[in-house]
């Protein structure tokens, strides 16, 4: 006997580009409910010998059951993403098993004001987050750092800059800014974490996704700052 | 940083392997390090991942605490340097 524990069947439904690398796929995956923001899935796939790969990817959008929104960036010579970005088709099948972990997550009932810093598509898991505070009605102050390279490969910069009362937002452009932009590219500073209302004193919870190096400089700075270790939650992602 | 393994990742990327071997969110579990006595949640480990599963080392000490196989006839978990391993506080 095969023992499979908790794949789902996932149907692609939709798949629109978010620049020239990204895309948001969305599937519907019957029997998948409950997902809290912050949190990710695994997604499979079998190649026609068999040979399967998984990845994991941080949920778009949580709460909605039996959908799966899913933002993918490239990765070049990727064994997933590569299908996902380009080939993946309305009808295609694949598997998703979640959702997944329950520490890097939001909980709407938490008035305590959070700091989100995003390194390229570290932001995905944050568009979750943003989408359930505008859904549940509440207004914990939140403030968005997000590094990006050029403002071409900005993941869903209209909708973070859509006006959200509560939500500040502050966009890091380390290789190319947009035209008229008051500074030159630069990597992420201390200048940029720090703000007022979300500091430690105020009991900040802080969340930090990106690739590794980003991660863990943002979370060296956010230390430096005087935001303890234990409230500075980090998610690193890998290749693939 | 990376290794020739791939980039360092935190315990939440094996929260899928690792559920099919514990009926818990296993991020959420607590481990304490056999070697330097280090007490915290697996998803603040550090993980390094390869196509035959993950390695789980103490963010402290770098001692391997956990190894996780994706074997076909079943996930395997060893736990060299874990003293143990606690589930999460029922819901």
């Amino acid at each position: 006997m095969t023992w499979q524990t908790g794949w789902h069947v996932a149907t692609v439904v939709g798949a629109r580009p978010l620049t020239d690398t990204a895309r948001e796929l969305t599937l519907a995956v019957p029997g998948f409910g409950g997902a809290l923001p912050g949190q990710h899935v695994d997604v499979r796939l079998t190649a026609p010998d068999g040979y399967q790969a998984t990845r994991a990817y941080s949920l778009a959008t949580a709460g909605v059951d039996e959908r799966v929104d899913l933002v993918v960036d490239e990765v070049p010579d990727g064994e997933v993403s590569p299908y996902l970005t380009h080939d993946a088709r309305p009808g295609d099948q694949v598997e998703v098993r979640g959702p997944l972990g329950g520490y890097f997550v939001w909980h709407d009932d938490d008035p305590a004001p959070v700091l989100l810093v995003a390194g390229g598509s570290g932001v995905v898991p944050f568009l979750a987050m943003l989408r359930a505070r505008r859904l549940s009605g509440r207004r914990a102050p939140f403030r968005l750092v997000c590094s990006v390279r050029g403002p071409a490969g900005a993941i869903g910069r209209d909708e973070i800059d859509s006006p959200d009362p509560g939500l500040d937002v502050r966009w890091v452009y380390t290789r190319e800014v947009p035209p008229g932009w008051p500074t030159s590219p630069a990597r992420i500073t201390p200048d940029d974490l720090a703000a007022p209302g979300f500091g430690p004193a105020e009991g900040t919870d802080v969340f930090v996704c990106g690739p590794t190096r980003f991660v863990e400089t943002a979370a060296e700075l956010l230390t430096g700052l005087g935001h303890p270790s234990a409230r500075v939650r980090t998610e690193r992602f890998g290749g693939a | 940083m990376t290794s020739p393994d791939g980039p360092v990742l935190d315990g939440s990327a094996l929260a899928g392997l690792l559920s099919e071997v514990y009926s818990f969110d296993a991020t959420l579990a607590v481990v304490r390090c056999a070697h330097c006595g280090h007490t915290d949640v697996l998803a603040r480990t550090t993980v390094h991942l390869s196509a035959m599963g993950g390695v789980v080392r103490c963010a402290t000490c770098t001692a391997v605490l956990l190894v996780v196989v994706d074997r076909p006839d079943g996930a395997r978990v060893s736990s060299p340097g874990a003293a143990w391993v606690q589930a999460p506080p029922r819901p």
